[in-house]
């Protein structure tokens, strides 16, 4: 069985608004996967359904072959969480955080004092370990929340924005750890709109609005199938006027978006011949990515 | 498809970790904690005791202070519930998102809620067995009956914890508990017999009072304080029993109902 969690036509419902919208997804073994979206777009309503936390509207869910939620007290021995507000107990400090949790999963307090080293050197925390809760950073509580999801050595870790609020430091050595996990044969699935880390760290993922999943697949098909390879911006006051009157003739697709005009563009080269004419305005020439096909799937507005 | 909140408890003994943690913060604030417990009804029995107690006759055979004291033991235990179950388990539920945590693990909402009354119950036994000191200290009662105050405690720890326990599924804020601590609790130290006998009330709120359970818990207390066996014990035990019961089902259903949103 390589199918660690799958999903079939899930529908939750929310004062009549349908929050998920008939979602499917399967996911394997070893693989990280990811699902984006901007806010309100269903994603941790989804992972709450998929880990059994409220029951769907319509729909099956199956996580490490068990049904959910029917069976989700059995799947969870084998399942770490790393939920998006952090809950650690403020009361106690690093080792007495790992240990009271170890204990909601049955373990005994000697198992998990045997596993606390190796869970503290895993969050970069052996140093805080008799420090509380409260005095520790952002980027450590984070670790520990990690560490604590890894408490039972589960099979399936799921993370809800891993690395909202973080700084770039703390960030990177979240992702660092989260491909030693991955390197390890646990399964991930995780939640995020950063689009460097859904691309640096997910096999597949899924794009998600309005509670449906738009467009699935690796970060490259993803690119691919959704958007021209080549993106030139260009900035300054004449922008838009000059996209108007000069740039349709070389590019496949303009978005206006304040003083910026993006285009897309399987060729580049004679556009930037076009925009040397006009030494007013400033450009930047890059390969397309993750965002861009965020942006064009889930569009421009911003979402309250 | 749809999980049955109205569904009988699910009863585990994943409940004991819980509780288990709640202790393990409890044990880092020990000594204040029982003084907490020891200092509000202290207070009363040596003040309105040997103060209001001065110009009173025996009231049944004991002297105003014992008379007092057993209406204490009951309400500083419904007191201690009380405000675990209302003030600390809402911060463990809303604040510190403890319980969302608990969630993420094999550990259920059925068991959080079993440990939520077990803890607010074992600090009631706490506050029963440190008053039951200072009455042993001062002398007040030296019948071995006494040491039944140690269980009663612990029953009318359930019963308020459940209680309470409704009212924090119910509240938007912690401003909600006002509400509760001024139209229930108030009365019921008022109405019960703690202060006075229940049959100087009028007959309509003797009425009252007969339907609320902090009456059944002196009614128990104060015979066991001065040596005889309470008169209704069973009816007493029942209906305190049946409150608790009741209760846990009710808070358990609301529960189930705010944490699915």
């Amino acid at each position: 069985m390589n199918n660690v969690i799958s999903a079939r036509n899930l529908v939750k419902v929310y004062a009549g608004e349908r929050v998920v919208d008939g979602i499917s997804l399967n996911i394997v073994r070893g693989e990280c996967f990811g699902l984006l979206g901007p806010n309100g777009a269903g994603k941790t309503t989804t992972l709450r359904l998929l880990l059994g936390l409220i029951a769907p509207d319509g729909g099956a869910i199956e996580l490490l072959g068990y049904p959910i939620p029917g069976q989700a007290r059995t799947a969870r021995l084998r399942v770490g969480v790393v939920p998006q507000i952090d809950n650690l107990d403020p009361d106690f400090t690093v080792a007495e955080n790992l240990l009271v949790y170890g204990r909601y999963f049955g373990m005994k307090d000697s198992d998990i004092e045997a596993r606390l080293p190796e869970l503290l050197e895993f969050a970069n925390l052996t140093h805080k370990r008799d420090v509380k809760v409260p005095a520790l950073s952002g980027g450590m509580k984070r670790r520990l929340t990690l560490a604590r999801a890894l408490v039972n050595d589960p099979d399936v870790i799921f993370l809800d924005e891993p690395t909202t609020g973080l700084d770039p430091q703390a960030r990177h050595l979240i992702w660092q750890r989260l491909r030693e996990l991955t390197a390890r044969g646990k399964t991930l699935i995780l939640t995020t709109h950063f689009m460097d880390e859904a691309e640096r760290l997910c096999h597949r993922l899924a794009v998600m609005d309005n509670g449906r999943i738009i467009s699935q697949g690796s970060p490259a098909d993803l690119i691919a199938n959704n958007i021209e390879p080549q993106v030139v911006e260009v900035f300054g006051e004449q922008a838009g006027c000059w996209a108007k009157n000069h740039a349709a003739l070389h590019t496949e697709r303009i978005e206006v978006s304040g003083e910026s005009v993006f285009c897309y563009l399987n060729e580049a080269q004679p556009l930037l011949l076009e925009l040397k004419a006009h030494p007013e305005l400033r450009y930047l020439h890059r390969p397309a990515n993750l965002e861009d096909v965020f942006l064009k799937l889930t569009g421009r507005e911003m979402r309250e | 498809m749809k999980t049955n909140i109205f569904a009988l408890p699910q009863l585990s003994l994943r409940f004991i970790p819980v509780w288990r943690r709640n202790y393990m913060v409890w044990k880092k604030m020990a000594i204040p904690s029982v003084l907490g417990h020891l200092a509000d009804p202290v207070i009363y029995m040596l003040g309105l005791g040997y103060g209001l107690g001065g110009m009173l006759p025996q009231i049944g055979g004991m002297s105003y202070i014992t008379f007092l004291s057993a209406g204490t033991v009951c309400y500083s235990t419904m007191n201690s519930a009380s405000f675990e179950a209302l003030y600390s388990a809402f911060a463990r539920m809303q604040e510190q998102r403890t319980w969302d945590a608990i969630l993420n693990t094999p550990t259920t909402l059925d068991d959080i809620v079993l440990s939520e009354i077990f803890w607010a119950a074992s600090k009631s036994l706490l506050s029963g067995v440190a008053v039951l000191m200072v009455i042993w200290l001062l002398g007040l009662s030296h019948s071995p009956l006494l040491l039944w105050i140690i269980p009663l405690s612990l029953l009318v720890g359930l019963c308020f914890s459940a209680m309470g326990l409704i009212v924090t599924a119910l509240a938007p804020g912690y401003e909600f508990f006002m509400y509760y601590f001024t139209l229930v609790i108030t009365p019921m130290t008022l109405l019960c017999g703690v202060f006075f006998p229940v049959d100087q009330l009028p007959a309509s709120l003797r009425l009252v009072s007969a339907i609320l359970p902090l009456t059944h818990a002196v009614s128990l207390a104060r015979p066991l304080l001065n040596g005889l066996i309470p008169a209704a014990i069973l009816t007493d035990i029942a209906v305190l029993a049946v409150y608790a019961l009741i209760c846990y089902y009710i808070c358990l259903v609301l529960f189930r109902k705010r944490m699915a949103q």
